[in-house]
């Protein structure tokens, strides 16, 4: 039995559907109650589980990432929305210095379970404060568990999986996929692991790892290169924190050839990370050097043909392709 | 509910003692006499990066966590070794954890500006000034969403008043009434700056108004009068009536850290303050009621100092954390 949703729409059913059999999941942030969220992201919610469970907050990120890691330490699983990923930068210091360490520093007499909802993503004219992959700001600091959902299921598996975890938990949805659809299960086995690659699409000659949008673009040109004679293996990490290198070394023992396409700038990237860690670690398989496909240096630029040129195109995945298993 | 319902005079130390004033002066002396050690277990080098001490700051500590219940929480700053004992953290295990041994309080793990007893209600101290306040906010989201009757407790110094998570947080906890209690400890300066350098009104208490919360004045070196308005703004709290801002005036009778000698004072202005140490004033006021003799102040002093090294020989006792302590708790 399955229905069908677009991704939009799947996030306000994970939620409910925890909230309904969990009172003590409770969520808040900037217009996400009565206006059912800058996004529509969350309608309904408000009405069906009031304002004590369902609350608008000031425009004050500081105060609602604090607010989720003092609520999730003392008996709720607060669901915190922080409307564009950007604004993680207003706090940074919560997320960073607060939610990541305040259990390793307390020896573990707390724990944290909380979930940072944020927009993520370029390719939508948001220009340059408001279409970051900022997934990657997160990297280097430990204590951070990072997903980045690129399908509807993925969206429902892993944001209830998200609410359910004991531990702090950033969760990026993209713009740029909010109408996509999908179709659901209608059973509980449809809550996904953490840490747990799908491997997309059966191949042999490329393991190509990608996310979100880059996921489907990924898709789109395997399907051009099978024409070719060329197999793509594609695997979406989707979560990058704990990022599920089995999946990748397995792929690489028969493909020997790895290429990456991501958001975002190339330095101080989940790419980058995995890059360096199969390369330091796993050098006997590759028979070609890595390929990272990443957006350019700059910010995001707004007007559209510069912000498609600053992505990664379906055609430049197709080339680089063609002269990887040149090489 | 009036005041005198919630906690019965004396309200201040001029118009008495309580029956348990000796209970109060002793922890006030515990604090005091563990500041000092800590002191000087630094100049032996047996405390790692800096330290933060609040001598002279003990009436506030005491005053507002003295009778809150384990399951109110309490969040303080890195000077905040007298607030998380106030709280009922033991005094080996803070030592122990400055000291980076097992027995400390986060194993090791945390150090002197992060000093945790969750199971008393010490949810913890916070390095980054202000940021404990949104922590606080959510501490007392749970217990509204839960229907508990328990409070949350921010305590801060006059530096933080002027870092946007304070706006944040009194913010959201007055929109949401929370049961929040707001303390500022006033104790003159924002690390090596006077706060008449930092902040163009006096009385910090008057941002209360902001927020549409009730702000109180009092004298933090007077540990009745601090334990006369905390009671006041808990019970408001518990009954659902939203947060409250004190603002405690007191004096940091030290440098902000271990490298600071605070040459920067004016003249006269510390003996002025020590005149009015918050452990004198406790112990003359008992003289002056009746609840002691000068003998009597000697033996609490005398005592304090045997229950504050005995905890420390234990905290000295305690082995190192073992190498694995490292890889533990970064997830649950």
């Amino acid at each position: 039995m399955t229905d069908t949703y677009n991704y939009r729409q799947i996030i306000s059913k994970a939620i409910a559907d925890e909230m309904k059999i969990d009172p003590d999941v409770v969520l808040f942030g900037e217009d996400v109650g009565a206006a059912g969220g800058a996004f529509k992201t969350t309608p309904n919610l408000f009405n069906e589980f009031g304002p004590n469970r369902v609350r608008d907050t000031p425009i004050s990120e500081q105060a609602i990432v604090g607010a989720a890691l003092g609520a999730a330490m003392t008996g709720l699983r607060p669901v915190a929305e922080i409307m564009f990923a950007d604004f993680a930068g207003v706090c940074y210091d919560q997320i960073a210095n607060q939610v990541a360490k305040y259990r390793y520093m307390t020896n573990g007499q707390v724990r944290v379970p909380l979930v940072i909802r944020m927009a993520n993503g370029a390719g939508t004219g948001f220009g340059a404060q408001h279409s970051q992959a900022a997934e990657n700001w997160f990297l280097n600091v430990p204590g951070l568990k990072i997903v980045t959902p690129g399908t509807v299921s993925d969206v429902y598996g892993l944001l209830r999986a998200a609410i359910r975890d004991d531990n702090p938990v950033l969760f990026y949805e993209h713009k740029g996929l909010f109408a996509i659809k999908g179709e659901v299960e209608r059973v509980e086995s449809e809550v996904l692991p953490l840490g747990k690659a799908d491997v997309v699409r059966k191949g042999t000659d490329i393991t190509l790892v990608a996310n979100q949008m880059m996921r489907h673009r990924a898709m789109e040109a395997a399907e051009i290169l099978t024409a070719e004679g060329i197999s793509l293996e594609v695997i979406d990490p989707r979560t990058i924190v704990p990022f599920d290198d089995a999946t990748v070394i397995e792929s690489l023992s028969t493909t020997s050839r790895l290429m990456i396409v991501q958001e975002g700038a190339r330095d101080g990237s989940w790419g980058s990370s995995l890059v360096s860690r199969m390369f330091t670690e796993h050098f006997e398989l590759f028979d070609a050097p890595p390929v990272l496909l990443s957006s350019e240096d700059t910010p995001t630029p707004y007007a559209g043909n510069l912000e498609e040129l600053w992505l990664t195109s379906v055609d430049e995945i197709v080339a680089a392709a063609r002269e990887q298993v040149r090489y | 509910m009036t005041p005198d319902s919630i906690y019965p005079a004396p309200r201040s130390l001029e118009e008495g003692v309580p029956a348990d004033a000796e209970d109060l002066l002793r922890r006030m002396w515990e604090i005091r006499l563990f500041e000092d050690e800590v002191m000087t277990l630094f100049s032996k080098s047996l405390v790692r990066g800096s330290t933060h001490l609040c001598q002279g700051q003990e009436a506030v500590s005491v005053g507002v966590c003295w009778d809150l219940r384990h399951s109110d929480n309490m969040i303080c700053t890195y000077r905040g070794h007298g607030a998380v004992l106030a709280k009922g953290a033991p005094l080996d295990g803070s030592f122990g954890e400055i000291l980076g041994r097992q027995i400390g309080l986060c194993g090791g793990k945390g150090g002197s500006m992060h000093l945790t007893d969750v199971s008393v209600g010490a949810l913890g101290s916070n390095a980054i000034v202000g940021a404990h306040l949104p922590i606080a906010v959510g501490a007392a989201l749970s217990a509204q969403v839960q229907g508990r009757d328990d409070v949350s407790v921010a305590i801060f110094g006059d530096g933080a008043t002027n870092i946007g998570a304070f706006h944040e947080s009194l913010n959201l906890a007055g929109i949401w009434k929370l049961p929040v209690v707001f303390v500022i400890e006033n104790n003159q300066y924002g690390e090596y700056s006077p706060l008449a350098s930092t902040t163009p009104i006096t009385e910090l208490v008057r941002r209360a108004d902001s927020y549409g919360m009730p702000g109180v004045l009092v004298d933090g070196n007077d540990v009745l009068a601090v334990r006369a308005v905390m009671n006041e703004a808990v019970a408001n709290a518990r009954a659902g009536l939203g947060p409250t801002l004190i603002e405690a005036t007191t004096y940091r009778q030290t440098g902000h850290s271990r490298s600071d000698p605070g040459a920067y004072r004016p003249e006269g202005e510390m003996e002025e303050w020590v005149a009015r140490d918050p452990i004198t004033r406790l112990g003359a006021a008992m003289v002056e009621f009746g609840a002691t003799t000068e003998e009597g102040l000697l033996d609490i002093e005398k005592s304090s100092k045997a229950t504050v090294q005995a905890a420390l020989d234990r905290a000295l006792a305690s082995p190192i954390p073992d190498d694995s302590l490292r890889l533990k708790d970064v997830f649950a």
